[in-house]
């Protein structure tokens, strides 16, 4: 039976019907048509799927469409603004931080909230907060290297989105 | 994923109403993070998902004023240990929360899950026996504590009976010299399902020097979470030092009764048992030293 879900997507309301059945992740991708969001393994594995759910990272797989309820919902697609693209794309795009690029919303997500909690991590703290994001290409180094260089930028200008 | 009907209802008498639908099968969600990936994978049939999210009961986390803590059910790992004031009394459950999944899982995952899902290789459970909890279970026809060793009574399988539901856990306030810590074996570093777990928890006497009382629970080495007993029993009033936590490495050894399967040999995880037991008592006696 569709049901009725309204629910904020990168600060948009959005009004729609689905099944109860439907992952958050099928919903943002087959009727919202916000494809950024990738499925990989399509069980909380891989985190290719990660979106932010009122403020917590989440593998968007593992939560129903209907859990979304009333909640607020970011995306890749909310990472950048108007003004251009946020620090963290801009620095995985200067150091080749990613090859298929299937893994890489999620790790901007991921990688995006660890830069809110931590805005100064070590190499290890962005290792163990990114374990739950798999990349089978890039071998994570550059990765790594891309956080750690986007949170020096980021801390570098305090007017930031992200310090915001 | 088969069609059911989703419920998220906002008081708890309406949960236990709808849980017990007759003629429906009910699954109640917490954090989804077993749930989901059963019921697309593993062809889990259920009628109506109730979402127990709504519910203060199942979503409160607060001190009872020098009486303990209480946890709801679906309170996520994050939000546990996250929360300064209950880290620094309960170092055993802070070791668990913070290695489940990544930080994606930890964000929905809850210690009720962990426990209803009954995986004799969930991390919640050796830490939450070192730490004496209990569970709060209600149905419609009303409430009952379970001790948490009892909780679970084969691999996925629990004492929760048709339309009960575990609530919360309640957590007796820890002593003075008090120390926990829980421990597991993986070969990856993150993101993996224990070999072997081991939860302990010690309270030293005033000099430090002598362990008054502890309690072990090993994971992954019996169908269900272990609370060894025979540890407690036995090794109350020695010394802290390594005669005393081999000893009750050894007693581990002897109470392990593991299955050989991919992520380990039998006689790997009875070895493992005693390791941890080792470790996470040693470490439960630096943390209570460090109190005194």
């Amino acid at each position: 039976m569709k049901t009725y879900l309204k629910t904020t997507i990168n600060g948009e309301d959005k009004e729609l019907l689905c099944e109860p059945r439907q992952s958050l992740l099928d919903v943002l991708r087959d009727e919202l048509e916000l494809t950024g969001t990738k499925e990989g393994c399509n069980n909380g594995n891989c985190g290719a799927c990660n979106i932010m759910l009122d403020g917590r990272l989440v593998n968007s797989c593992m939560v129903l469409a209907l859990e979304a309820q009333g909640k607020q919902v970011e995306t890749i697609e909310g990472v950048a603004d108007t003004e251009g693209l946020h620090p963290l794309q801009e620095v995985f795009l200067e150091e080749a931080a990613l090859q298929c690029g299937i893994c890489t919303p999620g790790f901007i997500l991921s990688a995006k909230s660890l830069l809110e909690k931590n805005p100064n991590p070590t190499e290890d703290d962005v290792r163990l907060w990114l374990a739950g994001n798999l990349c089978r290409c890039t071998g994570y180094d550059k990765i790594v290297r891309a956080v750690l260089e986007s949170a020096k930028r980021l801390s570098e200008s305090p007017q930031s989105e992200v310090a915001s | 994923m088969d069609a059911f009907d989703y419920f998220a209802p906002d008081n708890l008498s309406e949960a236990l109403t709808l849980l017990a639908t007759p003629n429906k099968t009910s699954r109640p969600l917490a954090g989804g993070t077993d749930l989901i990936v059963q019921l697309r994978e593993t062809g889990l049939k259920c009628d109506q998902v109730i979402d127990l999210k709504n519910l203060a009961e199942l979503t409160q986390f607060q001190s009872e004023g020098g009486k303990g803590w209480t946890i709801g059910a679906a309170v996520p790992c994050s939000e546990i240990y996250e929360n300064a004031e209950f880290a620094s009394q309960y170092p055993g459950i802070i070791d668990a929360a913070s290695l489940i999944g990544g930080i994606q899982i930890q964000n929905r995952a809850s210690f009720g899950g962990n426990l209803c899902n009954a995986s004799p290789a969930a991390d919640a459970i050796p830490a939450l026996i070192a730490h004496s909890v209990t569970c709060q279970v209600a149905s419609k026809s009303g409430t009952r504590e379970v001790n948490v060793e009892d909780f679970c009574q084969s691999p996925g399988k629990t004492v929760l009976s048709e339309g009960e539901i575990l609530v919360s856990l309640k957590l007796p306030a820890t002593p003075k010299r008090f120390g926990a810590a829980y421990q597991r074996f993986i070969p990856r570093n993150e993101m993996d399902i224990a070999v072997a777990g081991a939860g302990s928890s010690v309270v030293l006497s005033e000099d430090g020097k002598t362990i008054e009382s502890l309690r072990v629970g090993l994971g992954a080495v019996a169908p269900t979470p272990l609370l060894v007993q025979e540890i407690s029993d036995k090794l109350k009033g020695k010394e802290v030092d390594s005669a005393t936590f081999e000893q009750a490495a050894e007693i581990a050894r002897s109470y392990a009764n593991p299955i050989s399967d991919t992520r380990g040999e039998d006689w790997q995880r009875v070895h493992l048992a005693g390791v941890l037991t080792q470790r996470t008592l040693q470490i439960a006696c630096e943390r209570a030293q460090a109190a005194l």
